[in-house]
């Protein structure tokens, strides 16, 4: 067995930034916590580094219930990437919080579950870092201390105990009857035992899989956390926890599970039609934009549970899932990044911004054209290798659900840029930090979209 | 080569910001004349060869076996050659008249570079990509400077266009699933058509490209974004959108559908067929009802475009070699060509009656033969041409569509191409009536503001009218570079 520490090099640099934050920020002076952010950005970008360099090398397993494989490596890269920007999104509007270290001490450590539950290859392992993912988030969201805020941080951690209540039910009941719980064995182990309890045990234990990925029936949490949280805090918790939610799924499907045990390749399918479905059917009529996002991101949820569901039947799968985690992290924070620049919530805030201020104007409407899907963009590129699972993996039913439900998303996104392209209303002040986060995430998804072969032959 | 032709557009687009304003509509001018005349050159040097020229092919997404691969051939280089011609008619139409003019511009440059990227992709991802990106462009068109109640039928235009970009895309990724090893390139899979061995699958797969492209093309029942559409948008926009953005959904079925997958397009042939057929007869006869005239045009478009559809089907229908098929093939490809021409000038003379008065309403006008000759003089010749009088390119392409579909001497396609012909019928009538209420009579309610064609204007569109002209008198070379073309396909088909 290998238990060589340097393997985790990229969790301990944010294990290590976010210790140095916490430490850091009781001694720092009220004017100068933003230093942690500041480490906490440089942790992310050492250990960013770290984990490039160990996507070169060859795969491993790091004290034998940890993968050091692809999806480890897209794991830690998108999270990763993501937490710097994160942290510069939360760093204006916190500035001067009473818990402005604590903040970011905890978005640093929810990236740290976040990447744990990616590379995790235990049912307990699992759960670990679904805890730590966990915990953090739900403080983040009630730090805000305001009336919707608080609301927010008790309806998430709720629904996040029951149903990692239920996970750890369905951790219990699998390792009972296949006596393991490291995937290989717990594999050989599944094969044996009765259908009816290895369905019952996947089917709590995706439960709260699902609550972290924001899909249904998990997805309770999403709308409210997403309009009562801080603004930040909403673009993180509806982007990084799912890239490591949607990593475990698809492992768990590749490699945990015997092929169709529990029904899986049906029940993730029908759960992923009913995620983009709902979530596009809610997404219609709201007029405030980040309640918008919020039913946008389920929607997402469920195209990405689609390469999910075909996990270990067609080699496009793991492409697949990996390019769409990359392409909707960027798509999304580009998206958030927006709101924070313009700082309005209601849909009608948006008139004109397209004449008043181009650069953002157009880095929010390559991201809600990217969210659609429209070439050249990245979710284009995860959209076709995502029907290219579906049909390979014999679920041509799911590809059409999922274009037909891109075609209703057009209609809600298409709200949201109309306006843009009027005469605005009055002057726009669009935020200067927030403002280059989208441009540079808008330009990042295009990018990305047109090096897609970069991209995946990596 | 073909890259540059392809991409100047668009780096004028994005330098167009750098240009001062009123320097704006004489560069789009001079940028779309060079494009032009990039893209005649590549014609002439390409002749009447067979197979592509100016091919490029770089590795794109290795991983799933897409690149960027573009050529252009005899089916191609028409298209690209009208696409340019088109285009520097509108910039030149739109010389000093559009509000917002630096941005309609480059949209406009933005959509020519999707539209020429359309009919040179060799790769069925970059295809899509091309084509899906002109739905985009053409929505923000209609969008922003269309005429009112815009928003609805941009809304309305994007929703379907892009449902049937989706299906396209099933359909692209069943071919790509079907070949082996799994490519997206074009040339690979028609070299080696997938699904020969699954009928149900190729025949889903014919069905999502069969859908995807007759939603673009528009046949019925798939046409109810059309009208809409041409209505609300800018005479260029409409112009653009009938003379070249129509042509995508035929051009796709000849060189996507017909090649890919030969044996279920026979199989499904008379479908084929019927579907054209329907999309003649019910075009000419809701055109004929219309009161306003640029949705009486639009709805010729379905029944033009029902043509080019019924003249593949029989081509798939004979399933041979034969003089027939290699006829109706050819006359397909000319139809886009000559209806490109014809209805492009034909969105802008009713661009040119909106900007005006302000009105389509046919019964508001009467006698501007009087008022504007020049005007009346270039719409006659205009309806005529799409009625398909002989001498001009609509005859010569409905000549060889009936002669090709008739004469492959199948039952079949002889009922169907001796009805088809009635709506040639129809059309006369309606166009007559066009010419009747419009030109001549007494004068209308609104025919006091009618002024007769500003230089620009004719400058626009006198050169598409005359080069139906020149198809119509000489069509020897067109039809010698689409030659070879279609002999290609009917063999592919035939296999």
């Amino acid at each position: 067995m290998n238990e060589n520490p340097a393997d985790l090099a990229p969790e301990l640099c944010l294990l290590i930034a976010a210790v140095l934050g916490l430490v850091g920020g009781m001694f720092l002076p009220r004017t100068g916590q933003w230093r942690v952010a500041a480490i906490g950005a440089a942790g992310a970008v050492a250990g960013l580094a770290a984990a490039c360099v160990a996507a070169t090398r060859p795969d491993l397993a790091a004290f034998g219930s940890f993968a050091v494989d692809p999806v480890t490596h897209v794991t830690r890269i998108v999270v990763l990437a993501s937490v710097p920007v994160v942290l510069a999104l939360a760093a204006v509007p916190v500035r001067g919080h009473p818990r402005e270290s604590e903040h970011y001490v905890l978005i640093m450590l929810s990236a740290l579950g976040t990447i744990m539950l990616g590379g995790a290859t235990d049912l307990l392992v699992v759960v670990a870092a679904y805890l730590l993912a966990s915990i953090p988030a739900y403080a983040l969201a009630g730090l805000g201390g305001d009336a919707p805020g608080t609301e927010a941080a008790l309806k998430y951690y709720l629904l996040g105990a029951f149903l990692g209540v239920l996970m750890l039910a369905g951790v219990t009941l699998l390792y009972g009857v296949a006596g393991r719980t490291a995937y290989p064995q717990l594999r050989a182990g599944l094969a044996a035992a009765p259908d009816a309890a290895v369905a019952v045990g996947v089917v709590a234990l995706l439960a709260g899989l699902l609550f972290k990925a924001g899909a249904v029936p998990g997805h309770f949490w999403v709308p409210d956390v997403t309009q009562g949280a801080p603004p930040a805090v909403a673009a993180f918790v509806t982007t990084v926890p799912k890239i490591g939610a949607f990593a475990a799924l698809y492992r768990l499907g590749a490699e945990a599970l015997p092929d169709g045990a529990g029904g899986w390749p049906v029940l993730v399918a029908v759960l992923a039609a009913a995620a983009m479905t709902l979530g596009n059917l809610a997404a219609f009529g709201q007029d405030n934009v980040r309640r918008l996002l919020a039913y946008s991101t389920v929607s997402q949820a469920g195209y990405l549970l689609v390469p999910v569901a075909a996990a270990g039947r067609t080699g496009l799968a793991e492409p697949a899932v990996l390019f769409y985690l990359g392409a909707y992290a960027a798509t999304n924070l580009g998206a958030f990044a927006v709101v924070l620049a313009i700082g309005r919530d209601d849909l009608r805030g948006y008139t004109g911004l397209l004449r008043a201020s181009p650069v953002t104007g157009l880095a929010l409407a390559v991201c809600l054209l990217g969210f659609v899907g429209t070439p050249p963009t990245a979710v284009f590129a995860a959209k076709v290798l995502m029907f290219g699972a579906a049909i390979d993996g014999g679920l041509g039913w799911l590809a059409i659900v999922a274009a037909a439900n891109t075609v209703a998303s057009v209609f809600y996104y298409l709200r949201w840029i109309v306006p843009m392209c009027r005469a605005p209303d009055g002057p726009f002040r669009p935020a200067r930090g927030a403002s280059i986060v989208a441009a540079g995430a808008a330009a990042f998804s295009v990018l990305l979209g047109a090096g897609a072969g970069v991209a995946l032959a990596v | 080569m073909l890259s540059l032709a392809i991409f100047l557009p668009l780096a004028a687009a994005l330098l167009l910001p750098a240009v001062p304003r009123r320097a704006v509509p004489w560069t789009w001018v001079a940028v779309s004349l060079a494009e032009l005349a990039l893209v005649a050159g590549m014609w002439a040097a390409h002749g009447t060869r067979d197979g592509f020229s100016f091919e490029t092919d770089v590795r794109w997404i290795p991983s799933v076996g897409a690149g960027y691969h573009v050529g252009a051939d005899g089916l191609s280089l028409p298209l690209l050659t009208l696409t340019a011609l088109l285009f520097a008619a509108c910039a030149v139409y739109s010389l000093g008249q559009e509000r917002r003019g630096r941005a309609f511009a480059m949209a406009f440059l933005f959509l020519e570079t999707v539209c020429l990227g359309v009919f040179a992709a060799l790769d069925l991802l970059l295809f899509f990509v091309f084509f899906d990106l002109s739905i985009v462009g053409m929505y923000f068109v209609i969008l922003v400077w269309g005429h009112a109640g815009a928003a609805r039928s941009a809304l309305k235009f994007f929703l379907y266009t892009f449902l049937g970009s989706l299906v396209l895309l099933l359909g692209f990724i069943g071919l790509y699933l079907g070949a082996d090893p799994h490519t997206f390139d074009m040339v690979e899979l028609t070299r080696d058509p997938p699904l020969e061995d699954a009928p149900t699958a190729a025949g889903l797969t014919l069905l999502a490209l069969g859908i995807g492209l007759g939603i673009k093309t528009p046949v019925v029942p798939f046409h109810t974004w059309l009208p809409p559409a041409h209505t609300d948008a800018p005479a260029a926009g409409s112009a653009v959108l009938a003379g070249v953005m129509l042509k995508m959904g035929g051009y796709g079925l000849v060189r996507i559908a017909m090649p890919m997958l030969p044996d279920a397009w026979r199989r499904y042939a008379l479908a084929v067929l019927i579907v054209g057929l329907v999309s003649v007869l019910y075009g000419a006869l809701v055109a004929l009802a219309q009161d306003d005239v640029k949705r009486l045009v639009a709805y010729t478009s379905v029944n033009h475009m029902g043509y080019v559809v019924l003249a593949l089907g029989a081509a798939g229908y004979a399933g041979g070699t034969d003089a027939g098929a290699r006829l109706a093939v050819t006359g397909a490809v000319t139809q886009m060509v000559s209806h490109g021409l014809i209805t492009g000038a034909l969105f802008l003379l009713c661009g040119v009656l909106h900007a005006r008065a302000g009105s389509y309403d046919l019964r508001r006008f009467g006698g501007v033969a009087r008022a504007a000759p020049v005007f009346a003089g270039t719409l006659a010749a205009a309806a005529f041409a799409s009625l398909g009088l002989p001498g001009l390119s609509g005859f010569i392409a409905e000549f060889q569509i009936f002669a090709g579909t008739i004469g492959t001497g199948a039952a079949a396609t002889a009922v169907t191409g001796a009805l088809a012909v009635l709506g040639i019928v129809v059309t006369a009538g309606l166009f007559l009536r066009v010419l009747h209420r419009l030109l001549l009579g007494g004068p209308g309610e609104l025919t006091g503001r009618v002024g007769d064609l500003r230089r620009p204007e004719a400058v626009a569109i006198v050169p598409l009218l005359a080069s139906s002209l020149l198809i119509g008198v000489l069509p020897g070379p067109l039809l010698d570079t689409i030659g070879p073309f279609s002999a290609a396909v009917t063999g592919w088909v035939a296999r």
